[in-house]
């Protein structure tokens, strides 16, 4: 027990210590961080207005297109014909025109010419377009004697059925999202560590078998001692980038609105749905706001957190054991890894489909088989817990599941400790799935 | 001295082969002993089982009088193996500091002996340098520092001048005697007959997983002596027949002679004082390790045993 102490110890101080490892513990979020918000700087730096003369013939905006604040699109409304207006978009008064003729109708097949001096953007395109349709749409819909508050209130989405499992509680629509969307993060955030640490796990392996440490150690330390210590120092690593990384985000989200104050005020002032929706959206979206945080106050936090560590550290542990001996199967040749890693990682990436299924059916059959085997659990459990429990699955099934983790992560072990003992060893010989098949069940 | 290890009827076997057939042999304390064989012979599998990585299939091995209990006892063997290195990025006064915790020392004990040894070999300035910026021989010498640092009663060195210079393969040569006089045992596994010639008291030559020879290096050699002799004389007799002896070659006044079956060495000497004739010098010819070795092994196929089916 000393002697694996000692082993991570090492394993752990010299990854810890390495530049690299403050480079991508500290580096990643801070990049992150900041190509947000060079991409928010941007967007609300943009001061280039784009001017559009408008002539209405056909008088069909009445004289105003709905103006936005802060919008870089700028319509004026001109008298002139086609003619003039060319000449002036020649000499740059403004940047396009847009010219409706007397005999347009909105409700026939018509189209409008918009004319620029330059190729227009495609966002910018965007938003004239929104905003002249929406404009015609009214027209329209006066035209056929629907008001815009008929409308408005047809469109407003009403629930008809509530849905509520047998416990009684009534599941709010937001939850059942909130749930999906932590499930689904949870859940990948899983498969990410058991690909990023089994790989380092893996690599460490064959780096010291290539180097022909191994056997010098092995001379005092049992193979198993060295494997055991060197997947739990790594794990620690790992455990520790992750404590940093969320502190690291937690913080900076602090830190955000207080860099940028208008920021806040900027994202929802901006449609984030365009089209007829638009205002009844901007209505509409601080009611998801506030059932968002409804959904987030009902997801049982403590019991996620809990689990996800539970699942985070059963998997890696299951799935490190066998990198270890894929590991310790290489050679010099970095392509034998290749081949021999694929078998480990069909069942990852098929946790990842089960999981896709979960979060949206998490008592189906598969979901239930997927989080209760071993080597699927810790991925597809995380989506079926986000639902909560006994929503997303039952206490029994939680515990078997987590019973099942624990077996499975001791099976692994054991028989990658026993490819292990023999592979790392084993010098200059390509090594096949079949042979290390038998040396982890021949005897003794 | 009693016996610091006993090997009893040890056995071996991989899939393809038997690398390790019924070896039983033991080894006195504070001595320095040769395991020999050619290529492929077994002898990494012995080694590996004396040193607890491989569990025998059958047969005791006795360390120091109790049977051998590999969880407890390695940390009195010091084991450096043939295929040998170290972390290449780790600075090299942590690296001999990690090993020697691994073989169960303190910190404290640790850093106290590595400076010992680093200050007697000439490496205290290797420090903070990495294992990668060393050449071979340096890094071979770290790692005999690292075999002997928590003074093991039983040392095993598996072709340990490999890649060393003659200088540096002295100061460890030297270093080997020392421990041996200090008690240790030393086990050395070579090629190089010379050096086990100059260096061990006892050998055992293994051959396709059996053992061959087993003796003191006297002994072997005069079992496998030839009666040869070689004899320098002031002049050339004129009657150089006799029964006693043949010829085998002759270089103006020295022959190489072999005595006949019934005769000694004091029949050939008798003869040519007889004939008055003065001698210069006379000296039996005792067969080299190398020859030994060569006779014993060559011709079993150990260079194809490898690649033959196990059958029994």
């Amino acid at each position: 027990m000393n002697k694996i102490i000692l082993v991570a110890q090492r394993e752990f101080l010299t990854r810890v210590q390495k530049k690299t490892f403050l480079l991508t513990t500290i580096g990643v979020p801070l990049i992150i961080f900041a190509f947000y918000a060079a991409i928010i700087y941007f967007s609300i730096k943009t001061t280039d207005h784009f001017t559009v003369a408008v002539t209405d013939k056909g008088n069909i905006f009445n004289g105003k297109i709905d103006e936005k604040k802060s919008s870089e699109v700028i319509f004026t409304f001109v008298n002139d014909d086609t003619a003039a207006l060319r000449t002036q978009l020649e000499s740059g008064k403004f940047d396009a025109y847009l010219y409706v003729p007397a005999t347009f109708s909105a409700n026939s097949g018509d189209s409008l010419q918009f004319r620029s001096k330059k190729t227009v953007g495609l966002m910018t395109r965007e938003k004239i377009q929104n905003r002249i349709s929406k404009a015609l749409e009214e027209k329209r819909l006066l035209s056929m004697n629907i008001s815009k508050a008929q409308l408005d209130s047809i469109q407003e989405e009403k629930e008809y059925i509530t849905f509520a499992s047998t416990s009684g509680k009534t599941e709010n629509q937001a939850k059942v999202g909130v749930s999906y969307a932590v499930g689904m993060i949870s859940g990948f955030m899983i498969y990410i560590i058991l690909f990023i640490y089994g790989a380092q796990v893996m690599r460490g392996v064959a780096e010291e078998k290539v180097n022909r440490i191994a056997e010098v150690i092995v001379s005092s330390v049992k193979p198993f001692q060295l494997m055991l210590g060197k997947i739990t120092g790594i794990g620690a690593v790992g455990l520790v980038q992750f404590i940093i990384w969320a502190v690291l985000i937690f913080g900076i989200q602090l830190a955000v609105p207080l860099l940028f104050p208008g920021i806040a005020e900027q994202m929802q002032s901006q449609p984030i749905q365009p089209g007829a929706m638009g205002a009844a959206n901007a209505v509409k979206q601080s009611g998801a706001l506030n059932g968002l945080m409804a959904g987030l106050s009902e997801v049982n936090f403590p019991l996620i957190i809990g689990c996800f560590i539970f699942y985070f550290l059963g998997g890696y542990f299951t799935y490190a054991a066998l990198f270890a001996a894929v590991g310790s199967a290489t050679n010099e040749d970095p392509q034998d890894a290749q081949s021999l890693m694929l078998p480990i990682m069909m069942p990852i990436i098929f946790s990842i489909v089960i999981m896709m299924q979960a979060v949206n059916n998490p008592n189906g059959s598969i979901a239930v088989f997927g989080s209760l085997f071993p080597l699927t659990s810790p991925i597809v459990m995380m989506a079926r817990i986000a639902h909560g429990i006994p929503d997303g699955v039952t206490v029994f099934q939680l515990i078997l599941s987590m019973v099942f983790l624990v077996i499975g992560f001791m099976a692994t072990t054991w028989m990658a400790a026993k490819i292990y003992r023999t592979g790392i060893l084993m010098y200059g010989k390509k090594v096949s799935w079949k042979e290390m098949w038998k040396w982890a069940f021949k005897k003794g | 001295m009693g016996k610091i290890l006993e090997l009893h009827d040890l056995r071996k076997y991989y899939a393809t082969q038997k690398a390790v057939d019924d070896i039983s042999f033991s080894i006195e304390a504070g001595s320095i002993f040769g395991l020999l064989g050619p290529n492929g012979a077994g002898k990494t599998t012995l080694l590996r089982m004396i040193t607890g990585i491989f569990y025998p299939d059958s047969g005791r091995i006795t360390f120091d009088g109790a049977p051998f209990d590999p969880l407890n006892d390695v940390v009195k063997i010091g084991y450096m193996p043939e295929e040998r290195g170290l972390y290449k990025k780790m600075k090299i006064g942590d690296q001999a500091l990690y090993l020697a915790q691994l073989k169960g020392l303190s910190r404290a004990e640790a850093m106290e002996k590595i400076k010992f040894w680093f200050r007697r070999l000439e490496m205290e300035s290797w420090w903070n340098k990495k294992v990668e910026d060393l050449s071979k021989g340096m890094s071979q010498k770290l790692q005999f520092v690292t075999t002997v640092l928590h003074e093991p009663k039983l040392i095993i060195l598996d072709e340990p001048f490999s890649g060393l210079d003659p200088l540096n393969a002295n100061l460890i040569k030297d270093e080997i005697f020392g421990l041996a006089q200090r008690g240790s045992t030393v086990i050395f596994s070579t090629h190089r007959m010379e050096q086990v010639e100059e260096i061990c008291d006892h050998i055992v030559l293994v051959n396709l997983g059996h053992k061959v020879l087993d003796g003191s290096v006297a002994s072997v050699k005069q079992q496998f002596k030839e009666n040869k002799f070689s004899i320098q004389l002031q002049d050339v007799p004129a009657n150089l027949q006799h029964p006693a002896f043949i010829i085998e070659s002759q270089k103006k006044n020295s022959f190489v002679m072999k005595i006949n079956e019934g005769y000694k060495s004091n029949d050939i000497l008798q003869h040519f004082l007889q004939q008055q004739v003065t001698i210069e010098s006379f000296q039996e010819i005792l067969p080299s390790l190398n020859e030994i070795f060569i006779k014993l092994v060559e011709g079993s196929k150990a260079t194809t045993r490898a690649f033959q089916p196990v059958t029994d």
